[in-house]
């Protein structure tokens, strides 16, 4: 049986499967209800600095999608709104019963050094095992210079790590928000500054809809709306495009990154670590659910590496990272064309719409008068959209007819740019 | 106190609110959320299968879409744009063998595990339903063309025709026997399908104006269509099938021996079923949707026993499989392989005869001369209508109706004719179906606007 046990940057936990800052490790009720239904780790709701935050009413939007109750969610929560020393207090006590799992503590306070001090110097004596700095907050806390108001200067995000790093022993993961044009920009300043690790990603900016009765963005606080933080299965791809960049940057080449965005899932979970995440953390998921699903997430993880031959989570962390690569590098040479498999075929005609509006009319509607769809091989490019309309699994393949040979644009005689081969 | 009768045939046999219950809508109206839910199981199919399987065409994929995009009314302009009668047919449509029998849905294990169809009908109820209870205008007469057609019966043949004229600014007389319009929609369907709202339906319809109603009872009878064709500009003939066969056996002058019609025109036409009788043991004879609805209405006013008995396999029964399975459920004997000899009983019903009956060698139905009773108070003929011929002989006929070229057109000029009463060339297997009636008025309206038209330049 595959051993999930993870050891990032010196945190231990059981498994990789963690609860990312957020409601569902908002205080020790839940923690210790996520601990038993087996959660590898929490991160802990953000602590900031006393007074706490006040919370709106009305949160959350979500976006639904063809029976998919909340495919994105969104919302415009802050921080932790409890006293710091409640939260502390609570944290001290469920590392003490739970001494195998990873409990690691989000925070953002000021960009002042002495604030930063005097929090850490909180959280060391509570036990916890690291700490992370929320950089990611796209709303309510980037207005008062925190969040990313601070993740989007590269300089904050380098300067904040260091201090945290001089002011205390604990290893320190720096949590990016998207909310940037260059996540490497962000990456590479959090590891010059000392950070052990990068956590990513963070909501992203958005809106999730308008109500066009009140005329006012959702979710909707008496007849107002702000922009809030997009997350869940919606956010995934974004996210694994992120991890990736991040993971064969030649500056933070191997790196540890602890994966977050839309994972609910061991498939998720295994993607993401496949793109060289050392740990994952889930909200959405979770928040959607229920703490239960880590136990299908536990099962389905051991059981797809039982059946790779993965003993360890270090057996494919990363395995994936080589085969990402820039377009230019792709094979021009490589051909696939899609094919129809005429007993599974229900004859909704998508395929054939699809292609003949908007691809290259490579698929028949009709044959000797009769309702039927069939792939034109001549014109067929293999672009795959018509696999990806048809709602028929397994209905429409893509099949390589290609010679098997290389050639890709860097080479090819079309790109005024291309590299002559040195010795011709 | 009307004086009770020899055979068991009394009123109030179940309790008033039971009867309540058991006539009140049989599918009530999905909710939003079951609505979204529903269409969204529609892939919006390339030249839709379920369209083609329409009589109407309605653009199934379009009205689906607009639901699941949260368009009620654009959703209902679609169907009632194809189909003016789409609440009705929503709810009396064999959906099975037409839209939801194509739906590409059925694909079985292909798709999932599931295998059903998208629920097209419940979903264009969905759409139409608030167009009539907010009686929605969605239609807007045509300027006046200053040309009157005469529409004789009103029906969904006749209505769907008066209002598509209308549409195009032609002033309607719709004339009829029976004092609500309707026709099988107010008489003829099941209480439980359409419970209060024919009228409703057709209220709607007229709300376009240039469309008269005249009351002419007895007017299959006493039709002169000269006359008409010299006052109206064109006439219309959407007569239906008034006429009940009949099986000319003997003791069918019995009382307790009934056309199903009758009993089901009575149901409808009630306002107090507790006050209805109904037979303790009926037996129903016949095998489409008529014997099938009067057996179950038998069944749910609180009959003991109701056999329905049909002289060919279930398989060849015009009524649907489904209705059929509805029909056992409800607790309907059906029997088929059996024809009525007679009907037995002194001062009234008492036993049918029966014969069993099979295929010879040459597929044809013969009698075996093996025979059985049944007990009865009742029996329901519902061995089909006919066309009361006699005032329409002036036209030409075919197989018992009137024979229509392809435009709906009659032999004789400025006379067409639809609706269950019409026998067209280019259709010879059109069937008697509310939803090929307003099909059928439709396609008439069309033609005789473009006849009108022509006439003009
Ligand atoms: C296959 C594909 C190719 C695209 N190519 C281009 C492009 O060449 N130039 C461009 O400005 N945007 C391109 N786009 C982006 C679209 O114009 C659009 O901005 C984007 O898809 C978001 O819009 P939508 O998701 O609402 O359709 C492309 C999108 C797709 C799906
Ligand atoms: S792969 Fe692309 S080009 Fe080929 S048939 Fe499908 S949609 Fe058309
Ligand atoms: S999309 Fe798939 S099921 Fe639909 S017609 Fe094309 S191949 Fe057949
Ligand atoms: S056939 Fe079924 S899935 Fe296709 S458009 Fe019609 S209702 Fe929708």
């Amino acid at each position: 049986m595959a051993d999930l046990s993870c050891d990032f940057v010196g945190i231990r936990a059981p498994n990789p499967f963690w609860l990312a800052s957020a409601p569902p490790t908002d205080k020790a009720y839940n923690v210790n209800r996520a601990f038993e239904a087996g959660w590898g780790g929490v991160v802990w709701k953000t602590l900031g600095e006393d007074p706490p935050v006040v919370n709106v009413s009305s949160r959350y939007g979500a976006v639904s999608l063809r029976g998919q109750r909340i495919a994105g969610l969104n919302n415009i929560e802050l921080i932790t709104d409890r006293p710091l020393a409640v939260n502390l207090e609570e944290i001290r006590q469920v590392k003490r019963d739970w001494p195998d799992r990873a409990m690691i503590v989000s925070l953002m306070v000021p960009c002042t050094e002495d604030a930063w001090k005097n929090i850490l110097a909180q959280v060391e004596d509570t036990g916890a095992d690291a700490v992370e700095l929320n950089f990611g907050c796209p709303h309510g806390m980037s207005e008062r210079g925190m969040g990313s108001a601070v993740g989007q200067v590269p300089e904050y995000v380098e300067m904040v790590a260091a201090w945290v790093k001089q002011h205390s022993q604990l290893p320190c993961i720096v949590k990016l928000t998207p909310n940037i044009t260059d996540i490497r920009t962000s990456a590479r300043a959090a590891f010059r500054g000392g950070a052990d690790a990068v956590s990513l990603i963070n909501t992203i900016n958005s809106i999730t809809s308008v109500d066009l009765d009140q005329m006012a963005p959702t979710p909707t606080v008496d007849g107002k709306g702000t922009h809030g933080g997009y997350c869940g299965p919606a956010v995934k791809p974004i996210a694994l495009h992120m991890v990736a960049d991040i993971a064969r940057d030649a500056e933070t080449r191997g790196k540890p990154i602890s994966a977050i965005g839309g994972i609910g899932s061991w498939r998720d979970a295994a993607e993401f670590m496949a793109l060289g995440a050392g740990s994952v953390q889930v909200c959405t998921a979770a928040m959607h659910y229920g703490f239960r699903i880590v136990k299908e997430m536990d099962s389905g993880l051991r059981a797809w590496m039982d059946a790779k031959g993965y003993a360890t989570l270090n057996d494919f962390v990363g395995k994936a990272v080589p085969n990402v690569t820039d377009w230019q590098f792709l094979n021009l040479n490589y051909d696939i064309k899609a094919r129809i498999d005429q007993d599974k075929c229900i004859q909704c005609g998508l395929c054939h719409i699809a292609c003949e509006d908007t691809a290259h009319q490579a698929i028949t509607a009709t044959k000797n008068g009769q309702r039927h769809f069939e792939v034109v091989d001549a014109e067929c490019v293999g672009c795959n959209l018509c696999m990806h309309v048809c709602p028929v699994e397994g209905c429409i393949s893509m099949q390589r007819v290609d010679d098997g040979s290389f050639g890709d644009w860097t080479t090819h005689p079309n790109n005024p740019m291309r590299k002559v081969a040195e010795d011709s | 106190m009307p004086r009770k009768p020899v055979a068991d045939i009394e009123a109030s046999r179940l309790p008033a609110d039971r009867l309540r219950k058991n006539f009140s809508d049989i599918a009530p109206t999905l909710d939003q959320h079951q609505a979204l839910i529903a269409a969204q199981r529609c892939f919006y199919c390339f030249d839709a299968p379920c369209t083609t399987a329409c009589p109407t065409g309605i653009d199934i994929a379009s009205f689906i879409r607009s639901i699941a995009t949260d368009d009620r009314r654009s959703a209902a302009q679609t169907i009632l744009d194809a189909n003016i009668f789409g609440g009705s047919c929503a709810r009396v449509c064999p959906t099975e063998v037409l839209c939801e029998g194509a739906c590409v849905r059925n694909g079985g294990e292909r798709i999932g595990a599931e295998g059903e169809p998208v629920q097209i009908g419940a979903l264009q109820r969905y759409a139409t339903d608030w167009v009539y209870a907010e009686q929605a205008a969605l239609f807007e007469r045509g300027a006046d063309s200053d040309k009157r057609v005469a529409v004789l019966g009103a029906g969904p043949a006749g209505l769907a025709c008066a209002h598509a004229l209308a549409l195009r600014g032609h002033r309607v007389d719709v004339y009829d026997p029976k004092s609500k319009p309707g026709g099988l929609n107010e008489y003829g369907i099941a209480a439980y399908k359409v419970p209060d709202f024919a009228q409703a339906e057709v209220e709607w319809l007229l709300g376009i104006g240039g469309i008269e109603l005249i009351h002419r009872p007895g007017l299959t009878k006493t039709i002169n269509l000269e006359a008409m064709a010299a006052d109206y500009d064109a006439v219309f003939v959407a007569v239906g099938l008034a006429g009940v066969a009949a099986l000319n056996i003997p003791g069918e002058h019995l009382p307790g021996v009934r056309n199903a019609v009758d009993f089901i025109a009575d149901l409808r036409q009630s306002e107090d079923l507790s006050d209805l009788a109904v037979g303790r043991r009926v037996v129903v004879i016949g095998g489409g949707n008529t014997a099938i609805d009067a057996a179950i209405q038998s069944k749910r006013m609180g009959a003991e026993a109701v056999t329905l008995v049909y002289r060919r396999g279930a398989e060849s029964m015009s009524a649907t499989g489904h209705e059929q399975e509805f029909a056992k459920s409800e607790g309907v004997t059906l029997l088929p392989w059996a024809q009525p000899r007679r009907f037995l009983g002194e001062d009234a019903l008492t036993q049918v005869e029966f014969e069993r009956t099979a295929l010879n060698a040459d597929g044809q139905l013969i009698g075996t001369g093996e025979g059985f009773r049944l007990h009865a108070d009742w029996a329901l003929k519902a061995i089909g209508q006919r066309l009361d011929a006699v005032p329409l002989a002036a036209l030409d006929f075919h197989r018992g109706k009137i024979k229509v070229d392809a435009d709906f057109a009659t032999s004789m000029p400025g006379i067409w004719a639809g609706g269950d009463c019409a026998w067209c060339e280019a259709q010879p297997h059109k069937q008697d179906l509310t939803v090929q009636a307003v099909e059928d008025g439709k396609r008439a309206a069309i033609a005789i606007d473009r006849a009108l038209r022509a006439e003009q330049e």
